[in-house]
């Protein structure tokens, strides 16, 4: 399956470029996922859980970043083993623009499943495929942006916005963090 | 008033007090002291090579008795291709080695290359994922579709196969050039591109297997899911592990329908003998119904170009047929059989066609082994076939009952020998014609379209006039064809001491009723009740040698051996009847099971000469042997030729596409008749096959090679809301001219002469409703492919 869309969001393109490299970002973006370790240059090894149709799988796998192009593209690949459920791998080519209130976050991406994934799961595969790339895209931009209004973060209650200092500074958001302000 | 009994009478299934009261004994019902369970380990990607298998984690798990990777078994046999087909150029096919379990490379998503066996399942199953997922296997990109295999050298299934072609069949070869000059002066030619869809079997119970080994004797068994346990000891004995024959047992017990798929030696079967030896203890494997979508041999999967020469009027004048037929990733048994012989040789149907080419070219993709399905290669002949007549029908502007019955082969010019190779001995087409139009009411269709249309549907009626050649046998004609082995059948007669009787039967029954058949059969040429006739089939140890139940030849070839072995046992009687009554053999003769002297009154009943055979007290035993037992070997003269005429109406709701079979008329001559009642079974059975074909069930694959219809999810079965109340006639008879119980077959029938009348039928609709631009839709006639084609 491929897909092809686009985020605009409220950072310049070396924040952003940044951002994709930072583990800790790729970590709280992949969902489901449990743990992932490594570098940019190396690539990372990653343990995702995810449940498609009736299948429930632990995949274990490489991620790797490639095809870099400092500020401007590079091309994520990941590939996992769900064990007996079968395999997923996929890839996602990334490409910067500047925009006037930013970067234009556009990807190309293209999924594919192996073995009981694709002999039960596949009606729902590409929908499955989808909605991942979107969570993904959609937990990117929110952590590169950071919340606008305190809350506004799904899943994130307010109290927890008024916690103390060090926590709340996270929440400002990643760019924020980094580059200070 | 019909017959209660013997031949001609509407029996019940006695098998069916078993099957329905749960008492079947199926492979998996059996259950053995120290029994070990095998699961296998699959390849989840369609084309790849192994790097490496890790099997310390897994055998070191509990329970875990032994692993086997493709590494143990490469020094045995491969599983061969039962049918040397030669290519145009005289060449012969391609034929790459089939291993146990796969050595080297993966070939296909399901495709086996270890195997684990422990004490339990579930222990046997945890180390089968641990060993998935200590094996590297570095993915190919994948040869899923044929156009593309063939023209790309680069990528192979096989590595020293360059093209992936088997091989590339021309029938008949010399009437290549005269069928060429017609086409060129032809008044009129159709052309038409189609694609007859695969198939996944799905029998009601999935393949299973038991192996043991006796190392007292050094004898071997196994019980498994066969249609034919004779040829799957000869493919595991001769071919593939190096048994003697003689050391070798094959019990296929009640198995739950093959319908082609367990003709098939499937690797399972030798490792599980192979593990059975190695543990001394019996080892036992159950298809999961996810292993049968990805490992049972598929059907069907052609893609053909046809096109039809005639005149103005429709007279045929050649067929001219180019297919690409997919084989999957090894040749299974019959594989190169199916596309070819069973294919080419009926392209005349049922017509008097003077020019007929056909070319074939077998493929080999990333894909599970395609083989023989219910009809197989005929079903794929006549969807070509009638879909085109029709619609050439349609461009001529002609009426397709007429033009059928304008160029079908008339009984007065039997034997009649086809362009494409065979002779057909009787038939009378016509009256099949006539029948079915008379039971399908096409006279009142007009009145039912127009009820259709004041409800918004588009009503349309759809024919099929079909042949088949089957009773799948005479081996000096399949020898000619390429087949490798013999196609006769065999019975045992044995008559007990206390005249109950045993039949030993070559003959497999799955689901087509041997055990009421048979003794039916028994019962009146003895004279004696069926309740003392048991029929025996399914263990090499028990019967006499068979070639097992495909290709609807059961009656036709193993029933007549029963009746020649009844034959001896009458002619046996006679003599011994002679003795006893003291008079000329000559002058005994038998009927309604007594054994009389011709105009007198003296008589012995048949139960009277069997104790005399046993206890011969007063017998012959200077010139005769005593005991009642025969077995008769029988090698058919010629195939059956089976043939009938479809008729099916559909309503087509052109909003959405989709389609409703209203009725199915039946008109066929399967020659005599045994068992009505079976016949009805046997037909709606095979319509219902078609219509699943035609509607609904279809195979996919996706670029990668990933089979995306594996469960009952994505592929669509057909449920009894899909298809109609059947009207089913044989009354037509012109009875087989040389078998003698004139009987034809009647098993694969249905399922070759119902996807054109469906598929006709809906096209029928759409031109009555003005949509005259839809020429085609393939199979399955989806709604989404329905309405797709309608809105252009």
């Amino acid at each position: 399956m491929q897909l092809i869309d686009h985020r605009d969001i409220a950072a310049g393109p070396e924040a952003v470029w940044a951002a994709i490299l930072d583990p800790e970002v790729l970590k709280a973006c992949i969902p489901g996922c449990e743990s992932l370790t490594g570098s940019p240059e190396a690539g990372y090894e990653a343990v995702v859980v995810q449940k498609v149709g009736p299948v429930k799988a632990k995949f274990t796998g490489m991620v790797t970043l490639s095809d870099m192009v400092a500020g401007q593209s590079l091309t994520i690949t990941g590939e996992g083993k769900g064990g007996p459920a079968g395999f997923a791998k996929g890839g996602a080519k990334v490409t910067l623009a500047p925009e006037a209130e930013g970067t234009r976050l556009g990807y190309e991406v293209e999924a594919h499943v192996g073995g009981k994934l694709a002999q039960l799961g596949s009606r729902i595969i590409d929908g499955f495929a989808k909605k991942l790339a979107d969570e993904f895209f959609e937990r990117f931009k929110t952590t590169v942006e950071g919340p606008s209004v305190p809350g506004d973060t799904p899943g994130e209650a307010p109290e927890e916005a008024a916690s103390p200092d060090g926590e709340a500074g996270q929440k400002k958001g990643w760019i924020k963090r980094v580059f200070g302000g | 008033m019909p017959k209660d009994h013997g031949i001609g009478a509407s029996m019940k299934r006695r098998e069916d007090v078993r099957f329905l009261t749960g008492r079947g004994q199926y492979t998996d019902d059996v259950s053995l002291h120290g029994q070990t369970h095998a699961v296998m380990v699959r390849s989840t990607v369609a084309h790849g090579r192994i790097r490496s298998i890790d099997t310390s984690a897994a055998a070191a798990m509990p329970g875990v008795l032994a692993v086997f990777t493709g590494e143990d078994f490469k020094d045995m046999g491969g599983n061969p291709a039962g049918w040397l087909i030669n290519s145009r150029d005289g060449t012969p096919m391609r034929e790459p080695k089939r291993p146990v379990l796969a050595h080297g490379k993966v070939r296909h998503v399901g495709d086996a290359y270890a195997a684990v066996v422990a004490e339990t399942y579930a222990q046997a199953r945890d180390a089968a994922e641990q060993l998935a997922a200590d094996t590297e296997i570095e993915e190919l990109p994948a040869i899923v579709d044929m156009a593309a295999a063939v023209a790309d050298s680069s990528n192979r299934v096989h590595d020293e196969i360059p093209d992936n072609l088997c091989f590339d069949w021309g029938w008949i070869e010399d009437n290549r050039a005269k069928v060429d000059e017609v086409f060129k002066s032809a008044p009129h030619v159709t052309t038409l591109e189609l694609v007859n869809n695969r198939l996944i079997p799905n029998a009601m119970e999935p393949r299973a297997s038991i192996g043991e080994y006796f190392p007292g004797t050094g004898d071997y068994r196994l019980t498994t899911t066969s249609q034919n346990p004779h040829l799957h000891r000869l493919l595991i004995a001769a071919f593939v592990m190096g048994i003697p024959e003689n050391k070798l047992t094959v019990v296929a017990p009640d198995v739950g329908g093959g319908f082609g798929s367990k003709i098939y030696h499937y690797g399972e079967e030798a490792v599980v003998l192979a593990a059975a030896k190695k543990l001394g203890r019996p080892v036992r494997w159950t298809a999961e119904r996810s292993e049968s979508f990805i490992s049972d041999a598929h059907g069907r999967d052609h893609v053909t170009k046809i096109e039809l020469a005639c005149e103005k009027d429709g007279t045929f004048l050649a067929f001219r047929t180019a297919t690409l037929a997919n084989v999957g990733a090894y040749l299974s048994n019959f594989s190169t059989a199916t596309p070819t012989f069973l294919h080419g040789t009926l392209m005349a149907g049922p017509y008097k066609v003077p020019n007929i080419y056909v070319n074939v070219k077998t493929v080999f993709t990333n894909t599970v082994p395609v083989d023989a399905y219910r009809g197989a290669g005929r079903p794929e002949a006549t969807f070509s076939l009638e879909r085109i007549i029709d619609k050439m029908c349609r461009e001529l502007n002609l009426d397709p009952f007429e033009v059928r019955r304008k160029n079908f082969i008339t009984p007065d010019m039997f034997p009649y020998t086809t362009p494409v190779g065979l002779a057909y001995d009787t038939g009378n087409y016509g009256a099949t014609l006539d029948k079915a139009m008379e039971i399908g009411d096409v006279a009142g269709f007009e009145k039912r379209r127009a009820e259709s249309a004041k409800k918004g549907r588009l009503r349309g009626m759809g024919l099929s006039t079909w042949i088949e050649a089957c009773g799948i046998a005479p081996s000096h004609l399949v020898g000619v064809l390429g087949s490798r082995v013999g196609l006769y059948d065999a019975a045992t007669v044995r008559v007990n001491a206390t005249g109950n009787i045993s039949v030993m039967t070559g003959a497999h029954s799955h689901g087509q009723s041997h055990e009421t058949v048979f003794a039916q059969i028994v019962a009146e040429k003895l004279g004696v009740p069926e309740s003392a006739v048991e029929i025996v089939h399914g263990d090499t140890s028990k019967i006499p040698f068979g070639m097992g139940s495909y290709g609807s030849r059961s009656l036709a070839v193993c029933g007549v051996a029963v009746t020649k072995a009844i034959d001896k046992i009458v002619a046996k009687g006679k003599k011994i009847a002679a003795h006893m009554l003291e008079a000329a053999e000559e002058d005994i003769s038998f009927a309604d099971g007594k054994f009389s002297v011709a105009g007198t009154d003296k008589a012995k009943t048949f139960g009277e000469i069997a104790f005399s055979a046993y206890v011969p007290h007063n017998y012959p035993l200077e010139t005769l042997e005593p005991g009642l037992e025969e077995t008769a070997f029988y090698d058919p003269a010629n195939f059956t030729f089976p043939a009938g005429a479809y008729i099916c109406e559909v309503e087509v709701d052109p909003e959405t596409g989709k389609v409703d079979i209203c009725s199915f008329a039946c008109a066929d001559d399967f020659g005599n008749i045994m068992n009505p009642m079976v016949v009805d079974g046997q037909v709606h059975g095979g319509v219902g096959q078609g219509i699943g074909q035609a509607l609904l069930e279809n195979t996919s694959y996706d670029e990668n090679g990933q089979l995306l219809t594996g469960s009952y999810m994505d592929y669509a079965m057909p449920r009894a809301s899909d298809v109609p109340f059947y009207t089913v006639d044989y009354s037509c008879q012109t009875p087989c001219t040389h078998n003698p119980l004139g009987v034809k077959g009647c098993g694969e029938a249905g399922a070759i002469g119902s996807p054109p009348a469906v598929v006709n039928a809906v096209i029928d609709a759409l031109h009555r409703g003005g949509l005259t631009h839809v020429k085609h839709i393939d199979m399955p006639v989806s709604p989404s492919r329905v309405w797709s084609a309608i809105n252009g």
